[in-house]
């Protein structure tokens, strides 16, 4: 994830430190130890809080979660965790038991999931692109839209989400009325919160909210290209379109990289969204793997078998971004993070 | 956002051309309907009366009331919901900032060992399920707090404590960057004025990087003000925060939709202000930080 | 270089002293103790139409426990969406309320966790002994042959609540006593353009509710005798298929139900859209949204024929509100005593009055105000032709699978696909082997 800044960071820091000996020197009152020793010491000083909250807060309790998925965490068990039976793999092996109807719940929301991401991330990263693209030149208005294209990211999602449920009641939602009283598309009301369709839903909501991100990091990796290679092209003779398709898609690359990888962790491990949208059993056609673990574990009480299918999710995302980054780090440096 | 003055406007390559331009009003004006609509039935829908929004839905109200407005405050003890959402949203974010700014600079300005494996750690954090750690994160704070007498667990501390490491990897990220752009000369010769390392992150470096700054800074307002899933465990009556307290609309026997769209409303004007007022820094930031 | 030092261990400390100012309380963990004897938690669920309307309701109840008994209650109203995952918190930390009100279902799956204190002989003597308490309530306190998790707090039944006005116009004289009945009169009320019953469709733990009636209705259940689900017996079917009909056959249930989960349907009926509505004592809700009390009747909930009674005649679960000890409390002689105090005669007719419940007590139900006509249906009810849920461990589970599973039934009525018995059972198969393996 941190291709770019990482480079450069490992790269030329190293012969450039400020704590520099001259430093020292000219303040010998500043302490009695010599100064290397204390510049060793102090980007590990400067890091400790960072590294002492992550620890705390995701790295822990995540061990602690590793360590519950080989456990019988039952009912029985939760007033006193550590009594809890070891079951070995026993959790792994009934979630990823596809034949049976707890992993084949489990195979399904996985495959749900990454359909809704694949789509999710796909149509954000097209349409933040092409807005960005065609928001390059300036043009009246072009401020006041920028602003107003930010709001669905800016809002609270609660408070966007519910909106969206208000819209996707079957009686009294606006979408049957647009869709079936005022443009008669449809022979009868849809059901958008139940039912097939809430994948749609689901998508909908996930692409109006998170679009704008895209836009945002599209819009200012734009900043970064050189006019020059524009003044060349159209030097060139190449047209608006293919200046978008030879400099300003490929300038993207690295951007692009980055974002889509940043899209796909955040959409895969969305839970607020269906959560908000949907209740504590989302409809078949929407259950992301989020919510079911959730499910899995809060609902019906055995968090052994939910912190086994989140260890196994966190081992998923681990291998796809990975994969992702070897592939696309390629012709750059490779082994970068 | 792009500061440099000498940029002559992005048409003047070329004149666009004529599907270009009928291409762009197409597209955008359909983006602006598929952003506006929601909005516009939020805003709308705040200000009609309850027996319009349980009816079939109307793109007009029969009529306008600001009585949503005022009910909102006693239906739910909003106030009090909003003060908490502050409190940790706003202490969040600063210690986010404070320490990422740190951490960043660290990274920034020094080879050390283990950079790569904090980078890489600090990172991967990012593609944690929330689910996973949930509980066991509840635990440790339970017995931290059992431990020490710091109450983590339902208090605003250990929200906070959440909260800020939510926004962490992305902010140490992109402060990095950050820091790269500044020229490494400012803070050398702030060093030989005899500023101390430390004077020369507060004294230059920082400084040069505000728009870095405030563009971590307001997403990291924004992912503490928003979050649902561990506020809804973590707090009680008296800390429980914005997010999880709209819930409180849906009621036993009705579902007071205008009252849920104007607190929706009322809880979305401070983010979406601030969003808006400092998107300029924001485009800068991550022209300059992250994505560069 | 001092200042850089400080100035990072500053940052370090920084967050433990946001900690150590923030507020909250926590105290170490362990077995019931009389540590803090003049405090108490009471986590209250969300009874009247808002959170806020029942801290006004209890508020004065608890000051006047103060004041005979010197202990502060401190109150949270706690939202249903969040109370069983709150008491799920408390239970895996040990920190939690003194006393908490529990869903009467939940009672043996939180019996089994062992977070709550059991009542026994030696505990309900301290309350007045356990022959106060209404016996149909008592069987909805925890599985059978232990000791209850709970005393019952407030009542309630099903009732068929109908609207007298629609009922005159579709020239019905009297509410029916079948379903047969009711899917006849359904067409009458629908010739007059109106929607028939109301149904929280997505709402999982109603489908629970009703479906267990159903069955019961059928000889059947969704338990076997020793306790092992079975879901897929043949009245199990019957009894589902026939609940999710009243929609996908008989048309008396209108599709939109099919996503109601936040009692959308007791606001249709409350403004005059549908009909009927089986619901649990349903008057303060429908009071606080204008419906005056005299433009409905309630009547039992129907039969497959005859008259409601025991066995196959049930015709409604034993819905209620307990009322439980955390067993890691530190005032246990203050939460007896808090117990005691919300069970006594006054207060139960206070609290069920508000609430519009029946008393868990005997001797407060002769109060005139649980008379009334409505009342004394739902009153009988519950003496006379309720059941309690499945006390099991697992019933939480069998809410959550069995109950989504029936919302799943009524997505695909309302859509228009066909409800079939094999579909029904292909769904309650599913639930079934979703259930934890013993």
């Amino acid at each position: 994830m941190t291709t770019t800044a990482h480079e450069q960071a490992g790269t030329t820091a190293a012969p450039r430190g400020p704590a520099g000996g001259a430093a020292a020197t000219r303040n010998p009152r500043r302490g009695p130890r010599p100064g290397r020793l204390r510049r060793a010491g102090l980007p590990y000083l400067l890091l400790l809080p960072a590294l002492i909250l992550e620890l705390l807060v995701h790295l822990v309790p995540m061990v602690i979660g590793a360590v519950m998925s080989f456990k019988e965490l039952t009912q029985f068990y939760i007033r006193d965790w550590g009594s809890a039976p070891w079951s070995g793999l026993g959790n792994y092996r009934v979630s990823v038991d596809f034949h049976a109807p707890v992993g084949e719940a489990l195979l399904h929301s996985f495959l749900v999931t990454v359909g809704f991401t694949l789509l999710s991330v796909g149509l954000c990263w097209l349409i933040g692109t092409a807005a960005a693209v065609f928001m390059q030149d300036t043009f009246r208005g072009r401020g006041l839209l920028r602003a107003l294209f930010l709001v669905p990211y800016a809002l609270p999602v609660y408070a966007a989400v519910i909106t969206w449920v208000f819209m996707f009641q079957h009686d009294n939602g606006l979408v049957n009325h647009v869709l079936h009283d005022q443009l008669h598309l449809t022979d009868k009301r849809s059901f958008w919160l139940i039912g097939d369709n809430s994948f749609y839903a689901l998508l909908t909501v996930s692409v109006w909210k998170g679009w704008p991100f895209a836009f945002l990091i599209v819009m200012a990796g734009l900043q970064n290209i050189p006019r020059e290679l524009y003044e060349a092209a159209a030097l060139d003779g190449a047209g608006m379109w293919q200046q978008i398709r030879r400099i300003t898609l490929p300038s993207l690359r690295p951007v692009n990289q980055v974002l889509v990888l940043v899209l796909f962790l955040w959409t895969f491990n969305d839970f607020n969204t269906p959560y908000v949208l949907f209740g504590r059993a989302a409809p078949e056609a929407a259950d992301l793997i989020s919510v079911h673990i959730y499910q899995a574990s809060f609902v019906t009480w055995n968090f052994g078998t939910g912190s086994a299918m989140s260890v196994l999710l966190l081992l998923f995302l681990l291998l796809v971004t990975g994969v992702y980054l070897a592939l696309t780090s390629r012709g750059r440096r490779t082994g970068d993070v | 956002m792009s500061k440099s003055p000498t940029a002559p406007p992005m048409a003047s390559p070329m004149a666009s051309p004529r599907s270009f331009v009928w291409s762009r009003r197409v597209f955008l004006t359909l983006l602006t309907g598929f952003v506006l609509v929601p909005v516009y039935v939020m805003v709308s829908s705040s200000l009609k009366p309850l027996a319009d929004v349980t009816g079939r839905f109307r793109w007009l109200p029969s009529g306008l009331t600001v009585r949503p407005y005022i009910d909102i405050w006693s239906t739910v003890p909003l106030a009090k919901y909003f003060v908490n959402s502050l409190v940790v949203a706003g202490a969040a974010t600063v210690c986010s900032v404070v320490i990422a700014v740190f951490a960043a600079y660290a990274v920034s300005r020094y080879a050390f060992h283990g950079k790569r494996v904090f980078t890489v750690t600090v990172l991967s954090t990012q593609m944690f399920p929330g689910i996973l750690f949930l509980l066991p994160l509840f635990l440790l704070y339970v017995n931290i707090g059992n431990a020490t007498g710091i109450a983590l667990f339902g208090s605003r501390g250990g929200l906070i404590l959440t909260y800020l490491t939510f926004s962490l990897p992305f902010s140490i990220w992109m402060l990095i960057g950050y820091f790269d752009s500044v020229p490494r000369d400012l803070d050398e010769a702030a060093l030989v004025d005899g500023c101390g390392p430390l004077g020369a992150l507060f004294r230059v470096v920082v400084p040069a990087a505000i728009p870095g700054i405030v563009a971590v800074a307001v997403y990291a307002f924004m992912t503490a003000w928003g979050e649902v899933l561990f506020a809804s465990v973590m707090t009680n009556d008296t800390t429980r925060t914005l997010a999880v307290g709209l819930q409180g609309y849906s009621t036993q026997n009705d579902v007071y939709w205008n009252q849920i769209m104007a607190a929706s409303l009322v809880v979305s004007v401070p983010v979406v202000a601030g969003f808006l007022l400092l998107q300029r820094y924001l485009v800068a930031g991550l022209t300059a930080g992250a994505v560069k | 270089m001092r200042s850089i030092r400080a100035a990072a261990v500053g940052a370090v400390t920084m967050s433990l002293a946001l900690a150590a100012s923030a507020c909250g309380g926590g105290s170490s963990t362990g077995g019931g103790d009389n540590a803090s004897p003049k405090t108490l938690t009471y986590w209250a669920s969300n009874q009247g139409a808002s959170i806020e309307i029942d801290k006004k309701v209890l508020q004065p109840e608890l000051d006047k426990f103060q004041k005979q008994t010197g202990i502060k209650v401190k109150l949270e109203v706690v939202p249903w969406t969040d109370l069983l995952n709150r008491i799920l918190t408390a239970t895996t930390s040990g920190q939690g309320p003194d006393v908490l009100n529990i869903g009467n279902s939940w009672s043996a799956s939180l019996q089994a966790t062992g977070a709550l204190l059991p009542w026994d002989a030696k505990n309900f003597a301290k309350i007045g002994g356990k022959d106060r308490f209404v016996e149909s309530a008592l069987g909805s306190t925890g599985a059978p042959g232990k000791d209850p998790a709970a005393v019952p707090l407030y009542s309630m039944a099903y009732g068929l609540y109908y609207n007298k006005r629609i009922f005159a116009d579709a020239g019905i004289a009297k509410p029916p006593a079948t379903w047969t009945e009711l899917v006849a009169d359904g067409k009458k009320i629908q010739a007059k353009g109106k929607q028939v019953l109301g149904a929280e469709g997505s709402n999982v733990s109603e489908n629970i509710h009703h479906v267990f009636v159903f069955a019961k209705q059928h000889g059947a259940g969704f338990y076997t005798a020793d306790g092992k689900p079975d879901f897929t017996n043949a009245g199990a079917v019957t009894a589902v298929k026939q609940y999710v009909d009243l929609m996908a056959k008989d048309k008396v249930i209108p599709a939109g139900d099919a996503e109601y989960a936040q009692n959308q349907s007791v606001s249709d009926f409350a403004k005059g859209r549908t009909a009927m509505l089986l619901w649990q004592s349903a008057s303060a809700n429908l009071a606080s949204q204008g419906m005056s009390a005299d433009a409905y009747g309630v009547a039992p909930v129907p039969v497959q024929s005859g008259a409601p009674g025991s066995g196959t005649q049930v015709n409604s679960m034993v819905a209620g509100i307990n009322l439980a000890v955390f067993r890691n409390t530190h005032n246990l002689d203050g939460a007896t005593k808090f117990v005691k105090f919300m069970t006594s005669d006054d207060e139960q007719k206070i609290l069920n009055k508000a609430y519009s419940c029946i008393p868990s007590v005997k001797s407060a139900q002769s109060d005139p105000a649980f008379g009334t006509p409505a009342n004394t249906v739902l009153k009988n009810t519950l003496a006379t032709s309720s059941a309690a849920l499945p006390q099991v461990a697992d019933e939480s589970q069998f809410e959550t699978t069995v109950g989504t599973a029936v919302k799943e039934l009524f997505a695909d009525a309302a859509a228009g696909r066909a409800v079939t018995t094999d579909s029904v059972k292909a769904k309650l198969l599913k639930a079934q082997q979703q259930m934890p393996a013993k």
